[in-house]
């Protein structure tokens, strides 16, 4: 029923194949033209794998309706202001695609990144003052080895993800308000302040324009030069590869989006220097789930663990390194926190952070189930929060309202996961 | 590695093979057994696999073909008795020990990553690396290649995830990926149920080549035709034991259904084992 003679081309595929394309033979793309993908996309947003395009979409469209509501929305400070409001949900949302490709989940996370930066603070701060990178170190460190003993928890005692970090979320609040009190003294009230020019630099220190030029062509140029030989390789190797037009697309997107940035950005006070570190993490990562067999094994596991055990993958290893480099980010977002607020105190409201980067993530595309999702995914998630919140704050809305409209988000955003998970398992 | 004890070898070379008598069996499993909690899935199975040899073993359901199968592939531990590997005892523990033996496994229930593409699960857990980094293309070149061998043609893309192909293609790509590595020994468990009736011929024949080149081949299958199409042993199971292992010129399909259902034979035309 589902296959056909091969000699003769078959005359009609199964059920899941669209109708219009029965092609013998496997290099449909590598002869596609750019008509060809457009269809297949279509095929594949029907089945539940949209890709990013309909989360862009999503994303103009509020900038729009608030724009509309309040002219200084677009403003270049504001811009600049929301782009380093953003980098802490986006930085947060990678760590949690790390644990949701897993089919896990981490609601430590907030904490965890909290107490790194606790760490960041102290050591870089009176009396050790020591320098940015050994603060760096340490914070990211200490949430390293937190990660790492959820990561063990699951998988050598086998207790769920989700009752493990929510025991560590409660733990975590409490060691962080017992480190505050312990490191910064009871007379600090609780608040530990980033004395550290380079840290606090993160959030308020910018790119000089000639810089931030010059950084954008270089990474235009990279992209554009790994795109065109790769996609040339793979062509004359009889390899899948994307349409030739849909390459220059991408690459045109992407130029266009960085010289609007920094033209937008030049305008006021520069280019932050977060956006240049959560890209470049955004790119290390990517290029980790993508290019490496550890990646890879991510995914299998998301997607079929016992497959993945029977490919003779260690499933616990794969975890337990999962689970500390989700951490590892953790703790990145939390010194980009502590940067921006100029201090971290015992009240950091980590429950919330977890549930805006389970948001960020599944927002952009990353599925609850394990098994789908990009870092990418977290990047345009993290920045529709952090619009939606930019946005409300400007128009003065109250918090119970931003958080209500919150929820609603991700309330949405689950949905259409669940509802193309139900169409993936129906075909 | 020499002279096994040629008496425990349940049967001689079938007609028109030459193996030499004292080849031991590529694998040898002698008295294994394993229990799942109350249930007793396999017990005291002697089994020798020879190279070059098509092995099919039936079974009801439920008599402990898979367990077997995956007692040798490494993913259940057995708790009693021994496998021999070309004469020589081994422990497989694991996945990884069983294809370093150069054990491929095609399994019941495929064992594919839904979210994975095609060159992604046939190159799981082995992909090829260049300076630490994944080889798609020299991955998507040998997968396309042993495709077009198996005559796989009706799948879109070579890149599509596993998810979006029907149970015949995902069962050919299941095989593909088995027969991908240079194994000794190749397992089946069911290549052929979700198979078109084109498909399922050219599994067929593709386990005769398979055995052509001195590979040996464990396929389970329901399909008693398949079996005395392609086997040259058969080995029945029921409730766990081995029931009977026999060249197949030595069982009729009346025969081997009375021995799946019953576990014995009330006509008794020759020796039990
Ligand atoms: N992981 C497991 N845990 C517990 N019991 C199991 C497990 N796997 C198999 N069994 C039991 O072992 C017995 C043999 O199962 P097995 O899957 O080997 O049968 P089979 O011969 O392959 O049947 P079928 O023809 O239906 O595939 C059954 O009673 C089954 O319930
Ligand atoms: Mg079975």
């Amino acid at each position: 029923m589902s296959s056909s003679p091969q000699q003769t081309p078959p005359p009609v595929t199964d059920d899941v194949t669209p109708p219009d394309e029965v092609l013998a033979g496997v290099p449909e793309l590598a002869s596609g033209s750019l008509s060809a993908y457009v269809r297949a996309w279509l095929a594949r947003v029907r089945s539940g794998e949209s890709g990013v395009l309909p989360v862009i979409g999503g994303l103009i469209v509020i900038i729009i309706i608030f724009q509309l509501k309040n002219s200084v929305f677009l403003s270049a400070n504001n811009i600049i202001n929301l782009m380093v409001q953003a980098s802490i949900y986006v930085l947060f949302g990678i760590a949690e695609v790390f644990v949701l490709l897993l089919g896990e989940i981490d609601l430590a996370l907030g904490f965890t990144g909290a107490i790194g930066a606790v760490f960041a603070v102290w050591i870089t701060g009176p009396p050790h003052n020591q320098p940015w990178f050994v603060g760096v170190v340490l914070g990211l460190a200490v949430a390293t080895v937190i990660g790492a003993v959820w990561g063990l928890l699951t998988t050598r005692l086998r207790i769920p993800s989700f009752i493990v970090t929510l025991a560590g979320l409660l733990g975590l609040q409490g060691l962080l308000i017992f480190l505050i009190n312990k490191l910064a003294g009871q007379s600090s009230g609780g608040t530990m302040s980033v004395s550290n020019g380079v840290i606090n630099g993160i959030a308020y220190g910018h790119m000089s324009n000639v810089l931030a030029w010059v950084v954008l062509v270089v990474v235009v140029v990279t992209y554009a030069a790994i795109t065109v030989l790769r996609d040339r390789q793979r062509r004359s190797g009889g390899l899948v590869t994307q349409p030739v037009g849909l390459g220059f697309l991408k690459i045109a997107a992407i130029a266009v989006a960085g010289v609007v940035l920094v033209l937008v950005c030049s305008a006021g006070s520069g280019v932050p220097w977060a956006v240049p570190i959560v890209l470049a993490i955004v790119l290390g990562w990517t290029f980790l789930l993508g290019h490496t067999r550890f990646g890879r094994y991510v995914y299998a596991i998301g997607g079929n663990a016992e497959a993945a055990r029977r490919a003779g993958i260690n499933l616990s290893q794969i975890r337990l390194i999962a689970f500390a480099l989700s951490s590892l980010t953790a703790g990145a977002a939390g010194i980009f926190y502590a940067a921006r607020l100029g201090s971290i105190s015992s009240n950091v409201d980590g429950g919330q952070y977890v549930l805006l980067a389970v948001a960020a993530a599944v927002i952009g595309g990353t599925s609850l189930f394990g098994g789908r999702g990009k870092i990418v995914h977290a990047l345009l998630g993290g920045l529709i929060v952090a619009t939606i919140y930019n946005g409300m704050g400007l128009l003065n809305l109250s918090a119970a309202t931003q958080l209500m409209v919150t929820a609603l988000v991700l309330l949405a955003a689950v949905t259409v996961d669940a509802l193309s998970r139900r169409n993936r398992t129906t075909t | 590695m020499s002279d096994e004890q040629a008496g425990v070898r349940p049967a001689g070379s079938p007609a028109g093979r030459t193996l030499l008598d004292d080849t031991p069996p590529l694998l040898s499993l002698r008295g294994v057994g394993k229990r799942f909690g109350p249930v007793q899935a396999l017990s005291d199975i002697n089994l020798d696999l020879p190279a070059g040899q098509v092995t099919a073993l039936v079974g009801d359901n439920g008599a402990g073909k898979s367990t077997l199968i995956k007692a040798i592939a490494g993913i259940h531990a057995i708790d009693g008795g021994e496998m021999l590997w070309e004469g020589n005892p081994v422990q497989i523990h694991g996945p990884r020990d069983s294809s370093h033996l150069g054990i491929e496994t095609v399994y019941q229930d495929l064992a594919l990553c839904d979210n994975l593409d095609i060159v992604q699960n046939m190159f799981l857990g082995r992909e090829a690396l260049r300076g630490g980094v994944l080889d798609e293309a020299t991955m998507e070149t040998k997968a396309n290649q042993t495709l077009s061998e198996l005559s796989v043609t009706t799948v879109k893309s070579i890149r599509q995830p596993v998810s979006s192909l029907s149970g015949g293609q995902r069962q050919a790509v299941a095989v593909a990926r088995a027969v991908m590595w240079d194994a000794k020994l190749v397992i089946m468990d069911e290549p052929t149920a979700a198979l078109g009736v084109s498909q399922t011929a050219m599994v067929l024949d593709l386990i005769t080549r398979l055995s052509a080149r001195g590979i040996a081949v464990l396929v389970v299958s329901h399909n008693l035709n398949d079996v005395f199409q392609v086997a040259d042993r058969i080995a029945v199971m029921f409730l766990g034991t081995l029931a009977r292992t026999a060249p197949i010129g030595e069982l009729t399909v009346s025969t081997a259904v009375e021995l799946i259902t019953t576990g014995n034979l009330t006509t008794s035309t020759d020796r039990e084992s």
